[in-house]
């Protein structure tokens, strides 16, 4: 398939099964994501969902499955085509990420120096023009410890459309921000899915931030996806996990006894008619 | 007993399984430094460069200050040990071998590690755990190829140049204090030295200086990758990095010295 057909997904997950030493991180995860749509992944701490980016992006081999990105298996590429792939994908990470030893504008036309082979200037350029894009302009020659918190996520942003990907991967944008700055950052995201057709995929806690932006949103839960769904699907679940999360109710999880006593002891527990002998051990 | 022969056995699967760690980092720099090009991926010629210049100009003060007292040191117990039998000339001959085979390279190494080693070790924890590694393979550019492989042949560049200046400096303070215990004129003094030591003699010093640079890099650096938690996390890597490439500094060289002195 050639990439970017419109035919061909942006991104699809067949049956990925991940995990961290014994521990089952992801189980069994299916999805996709449309051309040009923007696609929410949505969980709570612990759900998951900060992992999963990191196989959307290759940073980490499954266990099993697939991962199909603008139509091409990443999880069975040669390294060669795997840096190839890497021009397509864009990413800000949560905390920035930008190299402490550059300033902005040398992070911005890093991916430049990487995967093209323009001139001085055409790079100066290019970076001003995004960083026009994300209303930074100016500055371009501080470094990235002169920033605020939400510069430094636009100077993210900046570095991961600098080659204008299809791909673009935004991990956790409101974390840390004020209301308002998080606000501008989510019309940000709109407005690049307009005006550059991306392919947007937003990491998220936020509610507020999931339900203004999002095509769809995907609802990870321990590992496992609950939903796929519109905005308005996902808000009328009655999924009771999908709930809690929307209703910022805490969990009340059943309490297995048996295993809560083990847990506690250290040892397995016997007991009978359900009555807990716990003098027993 | 059962745990304590268990916990033997995870730190012995645990240290092999750094070794071979640390192999694949060596094995994957030199494929980027051989390779690199090949792929249009070539290793940073500026960052070799710029490395370089941090790893060794700004050690040249510390690492003759360092080997010139010991070279005065050693002439000091030299002339002691001699006296009874009236052999104090002969402790030219003495220091010039042993700075020139042994302690330039040492104290070099050990400098080195102490303040390049720990620096490069702090630097990549720090990266790794701010997420600066995930972005540079996101961006696609392989971490050892930008990170490690410059630091490699950086190191490879300064170690042996610093060395060679803990040699002058070093027999330099032997003969400053012979000068000052044996009235031996700084000229004679160091004629002789040059005329006591072989080719050979240097080379052993500097071949050693190369195989601590590589000691020192790949220490550091598998223990800047593996970093975990936080900023305490980056300062145990840290800590454990210069105390480890030093054991294996001091290790290696008592090894190699073993070796060119039996064969």
């Amino acid at each position: 398939m050639a990439i970017g057909d419109s035919e061909t997904k942006a991104i699809e997950v067949e049956n990925l099964v991940t995990h961290y030493g014994d521990r089952k991180i992801l189980d069994d995860i299916s999805m996709d994501v449309n051309q040009g749509e923007i696609m929410v992944i949505m969980g709570g701490s612990g759900s998951g969902k900060s992992t999963f980016l990191r196989y959307l992006l290759g940073l980490q081999k499954p266990t099993s499955g697939s991962i199909k990105l603008l139509g091409s298996d990443i999880t069975r590429m040669t390294s060669n085509q795997l840096h190839q792939m890497k021009k397509n994908i864009g990413v800000s990470f949560q905390g920035g990420a930008l190299f402490g030893s550059m300033t902005v504008a040398e992070n911005i036309q890093l991916p430049l120096h990487e995967h093209s082979r323009l001139d001085r200037n055409t790079m100066e350029i290019m970076s001003q023009m995004k960083l026009e894009v994300v209303n930074l302009a100016g500055f371009g020659d501080l470094m990235p410890s002169q920033l605020s918190g939400g510069m430094i996520k636009r100077a993210a942003l900046a570095r991961a459309i600098i080659l204008d990907p299809k791909l673009l991967f935004f991990d956790e944008p409101s974390a840390g921000l004020d209301p308002v700055v998080s606000a501008e950052l989510d019309e940000l995201i709109l407005q690049l899915k307009d005006a550059m057709k991306m392919t947007i995929v937003v990491v998220t806690h936020e509610l507020e931030s999931a339900f203004k932006i999002a095509d769809r949103i995907t609802v990870l839960d321990r590992g496992k996806i609950l939903m796929t769904g519109t905005v308005e699907e996902v808000r009328n679940s009655q999924n009771e996990r999908i709930y809690n999360l929307l209703h910022r109710q805490p969990r009340r999880d059943k309490v297995d006894v048996d295993e809560y006593l083990t847990r506690l002891t250290g040892k397995k527990i016997t007991h009978l008619n359900n009555t807990v002998h716990g003098q027993d051990n | 007993m059962k745990q304590r022969i268990e916990q033997l056995g995870k730190t012995t699967v645990n240290a092999i399984e750094e070794l071979g760690y640390a192999l694949v980092i060596l094995y994957e720099s030199i494929y980027w430094l051989v390779l690199g090009k090949r792929n249009r991926q070539s290793v940073s010629i500026t960052l070799i460069f710029s490395q370089a210049m941090q790893i060794g100009v700004s050690a040249v003060l510390i690492v003759a200050v360092l080997c010139f007292s010991v070279g005065m040191m050693l002439a000091m117990q030299g002339l002691e040990t001699l006296k009874p039998y009236g052999a104090q000339a002969q402790v030219v001959t003495g220091i010039a071998l042993s700075v020139s085979r042994e302690f330039a390279a040492l104290i070099t190494g050990i400098i080195v590690a102490g303040r390049s080693g720990s620096a490069l070790a702090a630097r990549i924890g720090t990266m790794k755990e701010s997420q600066e590694i995930d972005a540079l393979q996101v961006i696609g550019i392989d971490p050892v190829r930008y990170l490690v492989a410059p630091a490699l042949v950086a190191m490879l560049i300064a170690m042996p140049l610093l060395t060679v200046i803990g040699n002058i400096t070093g027999m330099l303070g032997a003969a400053v204090f012979t000068l000052y215990e044996m009235s031996m004129p700084l000229e004679v003094y160091m004629s002789r030295s040059f005329d006591v030591i072989a080719v050979d003699d240097l080379m052993q010093g500097i071949i050693k200086s190369m195989v601590f640079a590589v000691l020192i890099v790949i220490v550091s650096v598998i223990n800047g990758f593996q970093v975990k938690g936080g900023a305490e996390g980056v300062g145990l890597a840290t800590t454990r990095s210069v105390v480890m490439s030093i054991s294996a500094i001091v290790i290696a060289d008592m090894i190699f010295t073993f070796f060119l002195t039996q064969l």
